[in-house]
């Protein structure tokens, strides 16, 4: 099984756009939306969701004020400042450790666990798709990418696909390092900016640590030559295979107000043929190996 | 006075927004950089770093000496972060959420706190702008209390601007919390709209009141617009995509220094947040 994860570093440089441009392309495989906080790609799918879940987080304090003696020792307990004077818990600080239930002398303190967020399995005109919602304000991320992603590769095995295409979160944080362990390898798209270069580097140590083979393409490349060029040298320094540029194209926002991919738009374009190429680069690349053996050469330096 | 800018979507121009605001106006004003995983901001405010420190959180540190193996602390914590294994106590510490349960359940006093680190703050300005970012340590996972640590560090003398994480999230909830207003940046685009829906979901959770800088306000469609009429969200500012900003931006330049025209309308769009911020306020005083 192959799973190759689309990331960034900065949001907006075009993941979401390119994955479902290569799920066009691809053949055999099963989608999965790892952008769980700010889910995006079933708008360009349409999935038709075939099962849904409810995911479970953590738990959060609530006190029963019948009960509570107003003695203050959850109030002194907590670190987070969750517990106002009125013993009145704020949930959005409650950080969900549990110390004030096991503290609280007269048990007046419930734990429920909380419900964070929903996990749909679908099929979209690609084939499969795993994808989420994490409730608003919730936290957990990492927890329900590292579902979405055991969840894909078991329809992936159950459907005899051998390909998964992971569209990733921006970041560093918890669910981008919950999207990139285990990957076959990771497609990291970058714009030619001072922001783009310098978050695409902090992607790269990040990758780096955890020993994951990646490859690199700019896209928007001709808004400034000079900086794509740099970020290519910077690919090579790091051990990150050059896949090409793409260049800005009004294409991408039109066919995403159609809820379509670059390819089912319009006439065939030049776009259109350097995404092509990109993909034919990606699975001819050594570490796409069928295999799906991690490609020691390949992982980033 | 604390505007948080944020987005949902990223890549809408949230740094932009914060960088030329605070540039538009100067003096008395505050740039604090919370998006830690990638902090972008000082690429185009450029200051001049004073000082860095290195931000810790507390973890367990564990006296073998006195430990009985009783288990408490490990049954105490809710993040997995400590297990006992026959006479040893592992500690786990990129689990750990720094709640001092543990210590605080071990009845034999074993167990004190030393530091984890996170990440460094930067201090520095830009003549009397005032900056300060957080990077976090690349392979941290935990952002949020990095954040937090940024927005302990903000001067309630000056105007503080916000520049947050994307998402919807724990981050920038940690971001927006507090803050007097949030301006959200969007995209008329339906990713832009989608994320920007559940953003001002979590906005309406916080109860602070928001606006809409609508970037690139010509592209996609009108949707966004529509939107913010059925919601009641004021269009505070729109920006056009232009080729040339879009470029301007690539090579870290700003829209008041490359475009000069723009830096009253930045100002106008910080005296519109103003407006409403005490609008609000005489209103809930009204309430009360």
């Amino acid at each position: 099984m192959r799973e190759i994860v689309i990331i960034s570093g900065k949001g907006g440089t075009g993941k979401t756009s390119l994955t479902a441009a290569f799920a066009a392309l691809a053949k055999n495989s099963v989608l999965c939306d790892a952008d769980v906080d700010a889910a995006d790609l079933h708008l360009l799918m349409q999935p038709d969701v075939r099962q849904r879940a409810d995911f479970m987080g953590g738990c959060k304090a609530h006190i029963n004020l019948d009960l509570c003696t107003s003695c203050s020792t959850c109030i002194d307990l907590c670190r987070f400042g969750a517990i106002s004077e009125q013993f009145r818990v704020d949930a959005i600080r409650c950080e969900g450790c549990g110390v004030c239930v096991d503290f609280c002398p007269v048990a007046a303190i419930d734990f429920p666990v909380q419900r964070c967020g929903e996990w749909y399995i679908s099929e979209t005109r690609f084939g499969p798709m795993v994808h989420a919602r994490l409730g608003i304000a919730e936290e957990n991320s990492g927890k329900l990418v590292s579902l979405v992603r055991k969840e894909a590769r078991q329809l992936a095995e159950k459907r005899g696909a051998d390909l998964i295409i992971t569209d990733g979160p921006p970041g560093i944080g918890c669910p981008v390092i919950a999207s990139i362990g285990g990957a076959t390898a990771l497609v990291i798209v970058v714009e030619p900016t001072v922001s783009g270069i310098h978050d695409m580097e902090r992607v790269v140590d990040l990758a780096a640590h955890f020993k994951v083979p990646g490859m690199v393409c700019v896209n928007k490349f001709d808004l400034n030559v000079e900086m794509t060029q740099a970020i290519e040298q910077l690919a090579i320094r790091r051990n990150v295979a050059v896949l090409g540029r793409v260049s800005f194209d009004p294409a991408f926002t039109r066919s995403m107000v159609e809820g379509k991919t670059l390819f089912e738009y319009g006439e065939p374009t030049a776009t259109q043929q350097q995404v092509r190429d990109i993909w034919t680069q990606i699975s001819n690349s050594p570490s796409m190996n069928t295999l799906g053996i991690v490609d020691l050469k390949s992982t980033i330096q | 006075m604390i505007i948080s800018v944020a987005s949902g979507k990223g890549g809408t121009g949230k740094t932009t927004i914060s960088v030329n605001m605070a540039l538009a106006l100067g003096s008395g004003v505050e740039l604090l950089d919370c998006d830690v995983e990638e902090p972008n901001a000082h690429l185009f405010l450029k200051p001049v770093i004073e000082r860095s420190e290195p931000v810790e959180v507390p973890v367990p540190l564990v006296d073998l000496q006195k430990c009985t193996f009783c288990r408490k602390c490990s049954d105490i914590c809710r993040f997995n972060a400590l297990a006992v294994v026959g006479k040893k106590v592992l500690v786990f510490q990129e689990l750990c959420h720094s709640c001092g349960g543990c210590m605080a359940v071990c009845p034999e006093g074993a167990i004190t706190e030393t530091g984890r680190e996170l990440g460094i703050l930067n201090f520095g300005a830009r003549d009397d702008i005032r900056f300060i970012n957080g990077r976090l340590r690349v392979g941290e996972a935990m952002s949020p209390p990095l954040i937090k640590r940024v927005r302990a560090a903000a001067d309630p003398q000056r105007i503080t601007i916000i520049d947050a994480p994307p998402g919807t999230s724990c981050p920038v909830i940690a971001a927006m919390n507090g803050a007097d207003f949030i301006l959200m940046v969007t995209e008329p685009t339906p990713f832009g709209l989608h994320d920007l829906k559940l953003a001002v979901e979590a906005v309406r959770l916080l109860g602070i009141p928001c606006g809409l800088v609508v970037n690139r306000a010509d592209i996609g469609d009108r949707k966004v617009f529509y939107y913010a009429i059925s919601e009641n969200l004021p269009v505070l500012m729109t920006l056009p995509f232009d080729r040339r900003i879009a470029e301007a931006y690539s090579q870290g330049k700003n829209i008041v220094e490359e475009f000069p025209e723009w830096r009253e309308r930045f100002r106008e769009l910080f005296d519109k947040i103003e407006a409403i911020i005490h609008d609000t306020d005489e209103a809930v005083s009204c309430a009360k």
